[in-house]
């Protein structure tokens, strides 16, 4: 079943998010494409990633597809105008691609370039309306398309923003994004299972399938780092403490993602897993996981 | 209205300057007095490093408002030093700078990076204010601009990057939706953030822009 009908049918979903390599070399891209085949619903095809230039998502969802998995493209608005995304979203149908995750992008001064212009003619919630008006077969100035796609458009959410007024302009963007076309939602890395919770209460009325965020711990500075510097991240203490008092980090660090899967799965419709390096892991983490 | 400015480095200038060896300095009263980059003080300090570096100075003033039309006035009243001079440095905005050009067939050079129209927060520090879009947003949201205080000029609401209310891309900003979703709570207008913001019509800022004004 599609990623499509697997949601549809609400049952619980499993995607993973695979990062296209800085050059030419697909080898290990491959190699993770075989070890996820059938253990994963789709694997998301991250775009230019915190800025630093690499293989296109594009290409790399196309040979990932041709590798027999279902990809989710993740387009950004950061290096592409309009012209760009709705032409890229075209030959992405074309293409068999049926996944696309609209997102804002990273800005590129956190990146690889900063010295690069950076684009955001549009943004997360005009790129789905835009992708609205594709499948309706119409560009987004009105004009008729011969041959239109059927997207299956998502959207991300970030249920951890630290402020109340942070947090209530999430709620508020999530909701335009579903009256915009989203159709599930993926999160950023959840650590905290009861605030996850509480966020999930909130944004009940929505009805929207969310799939929540994991990010395996790789090593007691990983979490502080993330903690100290990336927005909506909140390892807690006692999962830190695990992880320092630990002999062997990786079974410990597969141990905490499979266990932060077993508690999430009550609570919304999957798990998507961001094993940033640890791709070849994912299939031992949801082992863990007993999915 | 005010264009703040930065001041060249050095080596640049000197770079700039390589052809020629008279040059005439010119500053601006207002904007470029106001940052601390082409005022009275900033043009004799330029004065002497010119000449330390082997050029000589053919004579400075300082234009009350250089992007004025009294410029090309106070052109003719310094026509000796400045038809002495090989070139000129300008010391203002580009605007400025290009007014001077307007006006002298001398070839002219800016001595500052024109940065952005802004205010002054706190003494010394300024702020960009308006990127000058040609389709003010401001309405939205009741006085705060999202197109240029946004690192992204994002319209629909923030990124997800805020940490305790300050911007991902700069941690010394203020993530301007929270500061925007702060104005229109107080007003009870939390409502005007939820409704769809169309693309933005960028066709406004293609350059070099126009305007036609009808005269009274």
């Amino acid at each position: 079943m599609s990623l499509r009908q697997l949601i549809e049918a609400k049952k619980f979903v499993i995607t993973a998010e695979v990062a296209p390599a800085k050059g030419t070399d697909t080898t290990e891209l491959l190699e993770v494409a075989e070890l996820l085949r059938g253990k994963i619903d789709a694997v998301n095809v991250t775009d230019q990633q915190s800025s630093v230039m690499r293989l296109g998502s594009l290409v790399t969802s196309y040979l990932l597809k041709q590798k027999g998995l279902e990809p989710t493209l993740q387009m950004t608005c950061r290096d592409r105008n309009r012209i760009a995304l709705q032409s890229d979203l075209l030959s992405a149908w074309v293409l068999g691609i049926e996944n696309v995750l609209a997102l804002t992008g990273d800005v590129p001064l956190l990146g690889d370039h900063p010295q690069a212009k950076s684009v955001f003619d549009l943004d997360s919630v005009q790129l789905l309306w835009v992708i609205s008006r594709l499948n309706a077969g119409f560009d987004m100035v009105g004009n008729e398309l011969k041959g239109k796609p059927d997207f299956f458009p998502g959207a991300v959410v970030n249920p951890g923003a630290d402020t109340e007024a942070s947090f209530e302009l999430q709620i508020i963007k999530m909701e335009k994004k579903i009256n915009n076309g989203a159709r599930f939602f993926q999160t950023q890395a959840i650590y905290d299972v009861d605030r996850f919770a509480r966020f999930m209460k909130r944004v009940e009325k929505f009805n929207a399938p969310v799939l929540a965020g994991v990010i395996p711990l790789k090593s007691v500075g990983m979490a502080r780092y993330m903690n100290k510097n990336v927005a909506g991240i909140l390892v807690p203490e006692e999962l830190i403490k695990k992880m320092a008092d630990s002999k062997d980090k990786t079974q410990t660090g597969i141990e905490i993602a499979a266990d932060l899967i077993k508690q999430i799965k009550g609570i919304c419709q999957g798990v998507h897993l961001m094993p940033i390096g640890w791709e070849k892991k994912v299939p031992q983490i949801l082992e863990s996981a007993g999915l | 209205m005010k264009t703040i400015t930065e001041l060249k480095p050095l080596e640049e200038i000197m770079q700039l300057l390589e052809r020629h060896h008279r040059i005439h300095i010119i500053g601006c009263g207002t904007c470029a007095t106001m940052c601390h980059t082409g005022g009275k003080a900033e043009v004799q300090a330029m004065k002497e490093k010119l000449v330390a570096a082997g050029k000589e100075v053919t004579g400075w003033m300082v234009v009350p408002t250089t992007c004025d039309a009294i410029t090309k006035y106070a052109l003719e009243e310094e026509a000796e030093a400045v038809t002495a001079a090989d070139a000129i440095l300008v010391m203002t905005c580009g605007f400025g700078v290009q007014t001077v050009a307007a006006y002298s067939d001398k070839p002219v050079y800016p001595g500052l990076d024109t940065m952005f129209i802004g205010w002054e927060e706190s003494p010394g520090h300024f702020l960009e204010i308006c990127i000058q879009c040609g389709q003010c947003v401001l309405g939205l949201t009741t006085g705060i601009c999202p197109v240029t205080r946004c690192a992204k000029s994002l319209l629909c609401g923030p990124c997800g990057g805020a940490r305790e209310g300050m911007c991902e891309q700069k941690p010394e900003h203020d993530c301007v939706w929270v500061l925007i979703y702060e104005r229109l709570k107080k007003s009870g207008m939390l409502d005007k953030l939820t409704g769809f913001v169309p693309p933005k019509d960028y066709s406004r800022m293609k350059i070099p822009r126009q305007a036609e004004v009808a005269l009274p």
